[in-house]
């Protein structure tokens, strides 16, 4: 492990920073395996998109956020909820479809909020969270806010028109938003180089003057660097930003994904060689920045973490019958019009 | 050979203009493409070029002249040899009868029926009170009901913006905008690209980060390109937040066939977006519903769904001088009582019941005529109690006539009111057919006047 790329270079980070990240990272990692290991107990219903392997990407970003930023996302979204402060046991009740989850069991994987957090959703609309993200930067600049927004999609959503409509906007308007390619290379099934001629992702924001770069989001220093540029680009008033983070997701697109578009050896040698958790374990290890038992006592915190919101997203009770019938508007409005 | 020059029509809906100025005069010569007048639309102030070639021989409409119909006469062109006494050999002004609007269903009738009644029905004062009595009215068009409903309520609440193509600097494709620009200036009256899709999820994500947008969509025919951003994004975020995260936006613009403008921006959308939970949905017909039920859509913390019509943005109404008037969702109103027939209507189908119902007094069927006013909710029980005083009942709409509003209504009905019921419930809808060009077929294509008489004809057995 002490080979790898990641352990050579920048050393620049605070062991306090090293360890958080550490910690981040993990807890994303084993939340999105306790909610596979809950969806083959059939717990958890319908789509599940698990974040495994992607997870230096949010919490590298993260790191570079300051309070009051807005994000949205996609419908692979526990790890960016997990990321900016969510509850692991909300998110974990919502997957089980609880009274305890974020929208009381009515949203489910792919929709989940939290208006304290400035989590826009969990969107299942592949594309569709691109120009919110570009609107929520709008308010904020509307505002006079000293904040930005970090509008988050994969390398499928990227190819999506609704993304350059956005794009066109955003520069005409110098909205600060963060647009973060997630590119895992997969679309659903689907490869970057069976999607696009082009795959350089970012690249395409010159159409539009807007600037960007790539970035190896299996390292969670790299990502947080990337994003402290984007962000202050942002913040300085300068439009948006685009930032393609060359990242990778072991596990299939859904949970019903066989995953026969690409080799067990292609996803074995990722892991092996690339693993940003593992990355990170060994610059904190070989930097003498923390000893093999105080990352045990982590592991620890983290598994009693995630068993207590197991626990919880299985004893929440259902969502009561009445719930069916409230949130479809913010006022009262008579039910007949349900006829 | 002398030449008349027509008052040009200039926009699919004009009927009539103002003769703003003459670039030209008596005496003049011009050539084609040469501006010589311009013309006022109820949308904006267009130079008029000439077609022919020759000199000016005689202005028969002075600038300045108001109410000037479509096809009038309004100067003489001399051909090449000819001299100004071939001028006042030509024929003067055409009668205005000439210029009648060929979309105009009343026209229909009286080659057809010749109703005595031929007062337009459009100036009825509301018998039902959504104003105090005493109320003082001022005549206004439904375009600039809209225009006020707006800055009104952008006066009121920093948050409020406007957002669409050319609403700024071009005053509104149909000049519901203008001046909104001037008074709010660029941060609140944004011109975007020709980007429905983008322009309207970025107006729903600026409604989650807690503004209150106001999407003009230059026409409902355009907002298919971003019906995702407003069903899966807007309507339906509140329920799957568990109520946390609301979204208070209006989508607004015109809905439903101009004139002449073909099948792709001819639909009518009310019952699309009528049948989704999360979204409310308005489709007034007066400039006093406009305006009333605007400023309420602005100030509803839900996305609303805001069905103009281009060919009402013109018409004429008694508004209430009222400061700060609105009028409630949900509320429909009795335009005439009646007691053989209730006819329901909504936008501006209502220009067909009310029509229709003058036509029946003079049968003697009394029609009663209910304007719904909104879809989403709907007024049920104005509807049902008056059913069961009438015990028939026809609804009237432009829409297409499978998975209808009147398919809903009449099934409501049906269910609620049954026993009252002494005939079946009529509809009189759109055909179900793409919205043809030629203008004659268009006519029919939409409902009639004459297809509502008819109806309640039938339903009354007489």
């Amino acid at each position: 492990m002490a080979t790898r790329k990641a352990a050579a270079k920048r050393p620049n980070a605070s062991r306090e920073e090293l360890l958080a990240y550490y910690r981040d990272m993990l807890l994303i990692r084993r939340f999105e395996e306790k909610a596979g290991q809950l969806y083959g107990m059939g717990l958890i219903g319908g789509f599940c998109h698990l974040y495994i392997g992607q997870e230096a990407v949010v919490v590298g970003l993260e790191a570079a956020a300051k309070e009051g930023d807005s994000r949205v996302t996609s419908y692979r979204d526990h790890g960016h909820m997990l990321a900016c402060g969510m509850d692991p046991k909300g998110v974990m009740a919502e997957l089980t479809g609880r009274e305890g989850g974020y929208s009381r069991g009515k949203g489910g994987s792919m929709h989940m909020f939290s208006e304290e957090k400035k989590f826009y959703g969990g969107h299942g609309i592949v594309a569709a969270q691109v120009p919110i993200g570009a609107g929520l930067a709008f308010a904020n600049k509307y505002k006079g806010e000293d904040t930005v927004s970090f509008a988050y999609f994969g390398d499928g959503a990227a190819n999506q028109g609704q993304v350059y409509e956005t794009y066109n906007m955003a520069a005409l308007w110098d909205l600060p938003v963060i647009f973060v390619i997630e590119n895992n290379q997969y679309a659903m099934g689907t490869s970057v180089q069976r999607s696009t001629h082009s795959p350089s992702y970012w690249e395409r924001g010159a159409a539009f003057g807007i600037e960007g770069r790539e970035v190896d989001g299996m390292d969670v220093l790299a990502v947080k660097e990337a994003g402290e540029t984007a962000v202050a680009h942002c913040r300085a008033g300068k439009g948006p930003y685009i930032l393609e983070v060359k990242t990778y997701r072991y596990r299939g697109h859904s949970m019903s994904d066989p995953a026969k578009y690409r080799t067990r050896e292609e996803v074995q040698k990722m892991r092996e060689e690339r693993d940003p958790i593992e990355g990170i374990k060994a610059m904190l290890l070989t930097g003498n920045h923390a000893s093999e038992d105080e990352l045990k006592d982590v592991d620890k915190e983290i598994k009693a973490i995630i068993n207590e919101s197991a626990k919880f997203a299985q004893e929440s009770p259902e969502p009561a019958l009445e719930e069916l019938w409230s949130d479809i508007y913010a006022d009262e409005l008579p039910q007949e019009a349900a006829v | 050979m002398t030449i008349e020059i027509l008052m040009p029509a200039l926009s699919p809906t004009m009927e009539e203009g103002t003769l703003a100025k003459w670039v030209v005069k008596e005496g003049d010569s011009v050539s084609s493409g040469d501006v010589i007048a311009e013309i006022e639309t109820d949308k904006a102030t267009m130079e008029f070029e000439a077609a022919d070639e020759g000199t000016i021989g005689k202005i028969l409409i002075e600038e300045g002249a108001e109410g000037v119909k479509v096809n009038t006469p309004i100067a003489i062109l001399l051909e090449e040899g000819e001299d100004a006494s071939a001028a006042d050999a030509a024929p003067a002004a055409a009668p205005e009868e000439k210029a009648e609007p060929q979309e105009d269903a009343s026209s229909e009738i009286e080659h057809e029926k010749a109703p005595a009644a031929a007062k337009p029905a459009a100036d009825t004062p509301a018998p039902t009170p959504d104003v105090p009595e005493g109320t003082s009215f001022k005549s206004q068009t439904v375009r600039e009901a809209l225009r006020d409903a707006m800055a009104e309520e952008m006066r009121r609440s920093e948050n409020v913006f406007l957002m669409g193509e050319e609403v700024a600097e071009y005053q509104g494709a149909y000049k519901i905008s203008q001046g909104l620009l001037d008074e709010f200036g660029a941060k609140r009256v944004i011109d975007t690209p020709i980007t429905e899709h983008g322009f309207t999820g970025l107006a729903v994500g600026a409604a989650f980060g807690g503004l209150n947008p106001i999407v003009e969509f230059m026409t409902f025919n355009f907002a298919m390109q971003a019906i995702d951003q407003i069903i899966n994004s807007a309507a339906k975020t509140l329920y799957m937040s568990g109520g946390q995260m609301g979204c208070p936006i209006v989508f607004r613009g015109p809905n439903g066939a101009a004139a002449r403008v073909g099948a792709q921006h001819s639909q009518d959308y009310a019952a699309w977006y009528s049948s989704i939970p999360g979204l409310k949905v308005v489709q007034p017909y007066s400039a006093a519903d406009a305006k009333g039920l605007l400023k309420t859509a602005i100030r509803d913390p839900n996305p609303v769904i805001f069905l103009e019509n281009e060919i009402l943005y013109g018409k004429t109404f008694d508004v209430p001088e009222i400061d700060d008037f609105t009028i409630p969702f949900g509320k429909a109103k009795i335009w005439r009582e009646g007691t053989d027939v209730t006819i329901v209507s909504w936008g501006i189908g209502m220009t067909y019941a009310l029509e229709a119902a003058d036509a029946l007094t003079e049968m003697d069927i009394s029609a009663e005529v209910i304007d719904l006013r909104t879809l989403r909710p709907i007024d049920y029980a104005t509807v049902i109690n008056s059913v069961k005083k009438t015990n028939r009942c026809v609804t009237v709409e432009e829409g297409f006539p499978v998975a209808s509003m009147s398919n809903h209504l009449a099934a409501h009905i049906m269910a609620e009111a049954f026993d009252y019921l002494d005939a079946p419930v009529l509809s009189c809808t759109g055909k179900d057919v793409p919205m043809p060009y030629a203008a004659n077929l268009e006519k029919h294509a939409l409902t009639t006047t004459q297809e509502v008489i008819d109806a309640v004809r039938a339903v009354t057995y007489k």
